[in-house]
């Protein structure tokens, strides 16, 4: 059925997966920005503790930086609110939203997502979300400023928080929408002849993603609607009795439980990372089969691992609680099941470094992305091993060891292989490719400051400093690895101009990039079966057959090294 | 600048501290080594299997049974370590409580933003406390009616213990989460209100170290910090005589 566009109904309230995608692509691109720049101002308080932030101090509001000096509770807010946008608005929406809703079913030959208006909800759902934790530092009470994990009584003592959960239950209300979506799409959808076999390993991340999100959501939206009535209707699901706060005996009626929150709070959040995790590596999966020009090692063993990965994602939240007060005798299932979850993790890199074995590897700058992943979410991931074995976590546990540890799978991992992944695609959403030498500039520069800004944070990890302090040099312990905070916050600085040739570059090469043809990696997978971009509301100019599985590179006998899965 | 802290572990001042130091060197040593190999083994491929020396990729290398061996050593490593490192360690710091009165038994209270030690005095037993009797002159609500409380000593960020003996801390909180957190003791603990958690220390070097808040209470959370003093048991015990006694 043809449908009549107008511009509100083609680039505002879309039905077409492919303009959601986009709106999601952007929006969260916009997020990341943003909440890196608040990370910057926190950066140069630690570098430079009680010194007025340079050029744009003057123009703060005085609740955040009276006189250009950064307040403690601004410094918690810009805290909590970094952590937030980054996770919620910023690399879920990008590798989920954005990816899956583009990519997803393309590389299924389908002609859109099995509920197109739930999808368009789905987005407006986060956009709403994301305008109300914007507007939340307008509003009175500002922020919120309980970190992103939010733990009771603080977040329901403190101010800005009301707001924040509204907020997120629009959030987590998109997810939800979202992953119902991906899942009957991924179900129902496939083109003839694509059997569960044959998907390619993006497809698997996001379905298993998927289901990792319906489980995990709905806890924290209860955990969620349970915390904001503690806080405005005066119930105490989380308040013991007989607090004192500020001199003064809480008028509650008491009874709650403090560590409640935190076991409903773990129980989405750490299957959230593997949220945040798994669209990456599939990303990673589909650059390198691309890029090495031959079919990936292990895909059974890399399916079986996001699986069972998704699985023990929900059994191993409570290594966030090993010093929380928890029972020694849970400490220990939750060590064993933590340490057993690096195993997945290991057998994953491990295929994908045995992809590289009698490859044709083409170092082209997609691959580039997906190669730094490799050892650098490799770091990421070893480093996890100390904080899930309760006697090295006793030490580490919220010290900067750990934020180096989350940086490192969540940043120089994730973070770099969407970037791959926005290099891989582009072609397919816009028919134009992104200019390479801007693409080099952005890469090298990006891989070589990630790691200035989070290596010294296992340093400093290691000698004790804590996280969250706005200014780390009020304690004796953390003054020796002081100066390691100016180099990392001039890091941090060179970060944000190498991105600056990324956002030029994106923009710029939209509207004026080099003219591509449909299939220009020369890959397997379906999404390069349609005309770049697919076409309108139906991608494919007829319904693609399948007749093999998607990573045929170098097939012997045949003249061209790769065999897409539709061609005869 | 202070000789206990440098750009690696702060100096070791408890009896556990050598034991999670070991657990600390084995698995920083285990991950230099799999992230080493898998170094190497990737920058050979990358050279080797360039397009330029490698035209035409290797269609079959697929799949090979070889390929589980990593996760199978690592397992095994695992579990290893969990069961003969990991578990006995953390039994020994969470569970081998030591018992009064063999041991020095203080309370510990945090609040936004200090900490207050509380010990029981000569007579060993603690006062009654009341929440309604909290003021900023007596910290911690003790009952000036009853007599156990009399020779209570209460410390206001100072925690002072002494060297060589283990002693109980009763970990408590008034408002929100806070975390005990003695890098030098490698200890940390959260105070959640609400429960009264145990934990034993034995310091083992005599000197001023550090208390801090690991978990974020509010915007004083930086500054929540106490000095704890470790002296000889006699200097211990002139200092505890030495303090202002009840409330």
């Amino acid at each position: 059925m043809e449908r009549v566009e107008t511009f509100w109904s083609k680039y505002v309230f879309s039905l077409d997966h492919k303009v959601i995608g986009i709106q999601y692509m952007i929006t969260s691109l916009l997020f990341l920005l943003f909440g890196f720049s608040l990370v910057l101002l926190m950066r140069w308080q630690l570098a430079y503790p009680g010194h007025p932030i340079p050029l744009i101090g003057r123009f703060l509001p005085d609740f955040i930086a009276a006189g250009g000096i950064m307040h403690p509770a601004a410094y918690n807010t810009l805290g909590a609110m970094h952590g937030t946008i980054m996770i919620f608005l910023g690399i879920v929406p990008l590798g989920v939203g954005a990816f899956g809703n583009y990519i997803l079913p393309l590389q299924i030959g389908a002609r859109d997502m099995a509920f197109p208006r739930i999808n368009m909800l789905s987005y407006w759902n986060y956009f709403a979300g994301g305008v109300l934790m914007l507007m939340s530092f307008v509003l009175p009470g500002g922020a919120a400023q309980s970190g992103w994990t939010s733990y009771a009584p603080l977040s329901i003592v403190s101010p800005g928080q009301t707001v924040w959960l509204i907020a997120m239950t629009f959030l987590i209300t998109s997810s939800l929408l979202g992953s119902i979506n991906f899942i009957v799409t991924t179900l129902n959808l496939r083109a003839p002849g694509l059997t569960f076999s044959r998907l390619p390993l993006f497809v698997w991340a996001q379905f298993i993603t998927a289901i990792i999100l319906l489980f995990a959501f709905p806890v924290l939206q209860a955990a969620a609607i349970l915390q904001l009535l503690d806080r405005v209707a005066g119930t105490s699901f989380y308040l013991p009795t007989d607090l004192i706060v500020g001199g003064n005996i809480l008028d509650n009626a008491g009874g709650g439980s403090v560590l409640l929150w935190q076991h409903l709070f773990w129980f989405l959040a750490h299957p959230e990372v593997y949220v945040l995790l798994l669209p990456a590596m599939g990303i990673v999966a589909e650059i390198l089969a691309n890029g090495t020009r031959k079919p990936i090692f292990g895909y059974k063993e890399i399916a079986g691992s996001f699986a069972f990965i998704a699985f023990l994602s929900f059994i191993v939240w409570a290594h966030h609680m090993f010093v929380s007060g928890l029972k020694t005798k849970l400490s220990y299932l939750f060590m064993t099941t933590t340490m057993i979850i690096s195993v997945p993790s290991v057998a994953i890199l491990t295929c994908f470094l045995l992809s590289l074995k009698g490859a044709s590897i083409r170092y082209r700058l997609p691959m580039l992305f997906a190669l730094a992943f490799l050892p650098l979410f490799g770091i990421g991931g070893l480093t996890g091993l100390p904080l899930g074995f309760t006697p090295t976590d006793v030490y580490l546990h919220d010290t900067y060891y750990v934020i180096g540890h989350f940086h490192y799978v969540v940043v120089t991992g994730s973070m770099i292989a969407l970037m791959g992944g926005i290099y891989y695609w582009f072609p397919k959403m816009f028919g134009r490719k992104m200019n390479e030498k801007w693409g080099h500039v952005h890469f090298w520069g990006t891989v070589i400051a990630m790691n200035g800004v989070f290596f010294p944070m296992f340093i400093q990890g290691m000698a004790g400093v804590q996280r969250r302090l706005y200014d780390p040099t009020v304690q004796a312990h953390n003054l020796a690895v002081q100066p390691l905070n100016i180099l990392m916050t001039a890091s941090a600085f060179i970060l944000l101009l190498f991105q600056i040739p990324f956002i030029w570059n994106f923009f710029h090469s939209i509207f004026k990039g080099e003219k591509t043809e449909e299939n220009p990696w020369q890959a397997t997978t379906l999404e390069w079966a349609c005309p770049s971009p697919p076409l309108p509301h139906r991608n494919f100019d007829k319904e693609p057959v399948v007749r093999r599985g998607p990573y045929e590179y170098s097939v012997p006998g045949r003249g061209e090294d790769f065999w897409p899965q539709d061609k005869p | 600048m202070n000789s206990n802290y440098g750009w690696w572990l702060p100096v070791a001042a408890s009896s556990y501290a050598g034991r999670i130091d070991g657990s600390l060197a084995i698995l920083h040593w285990a991950m230099v080594i799999i992230f080493g190999l898998w170094a190497v083994y990737m920058a050979y491929c990358l050279i080797r299997y360039r397009s330029s020396a490698s035209p035409r990729a290797d269609y079959h290398f697929t799949e090979s049974m070889k390929a589980l061996t990593p996760d199978v050593v690592i397992l095994v490593f695992e579990v290893w370590l969990i069961f003969f490192v990991g578990v006995p360690i953390w039994a020994h710091i969470r569970e081998d409580l030591p018992k009064p009165p063999e041991a020095v038994t203080v309370g510990v209270t945090a609040e936004q933003f200090a900490w207050t030690a509380h010990y029981p005095g000569a007579d060993g037993q603690f006062g009654k406390q009341d929440i309604r009797l909290v003021n900023a002159g007596n910290p911690l609500g003790l009952d000036p009616a009853d007599t156990a409380g009399q020779d209570d000593v209460v410390s206001v960020n100072t925690l002072v213990l002494p060297v060589g003996k283990r002693v109980l801390i009763n970990l408590s909180a008034k408002d929100v989460i806070h975390s005990f957190f003695v890098p030098e003791f490698r200890i940390k603990q959260d105070a959640v209100p609400g429960m009264r958690i145990k934990l034993w220390v034995e310091p083992t070097l005599e000197g001023k170290f550090e208390l801090g808040c690991a978990q974020l209470c509010g915007t004083g959370h930086y500054r929540m910090r106490a000095d704890v003093l470790v002296k000889s048991a006699e200097e211990y015990q002139k200092w505890l005589d030495a303090q202002k006694k009840g409330i």
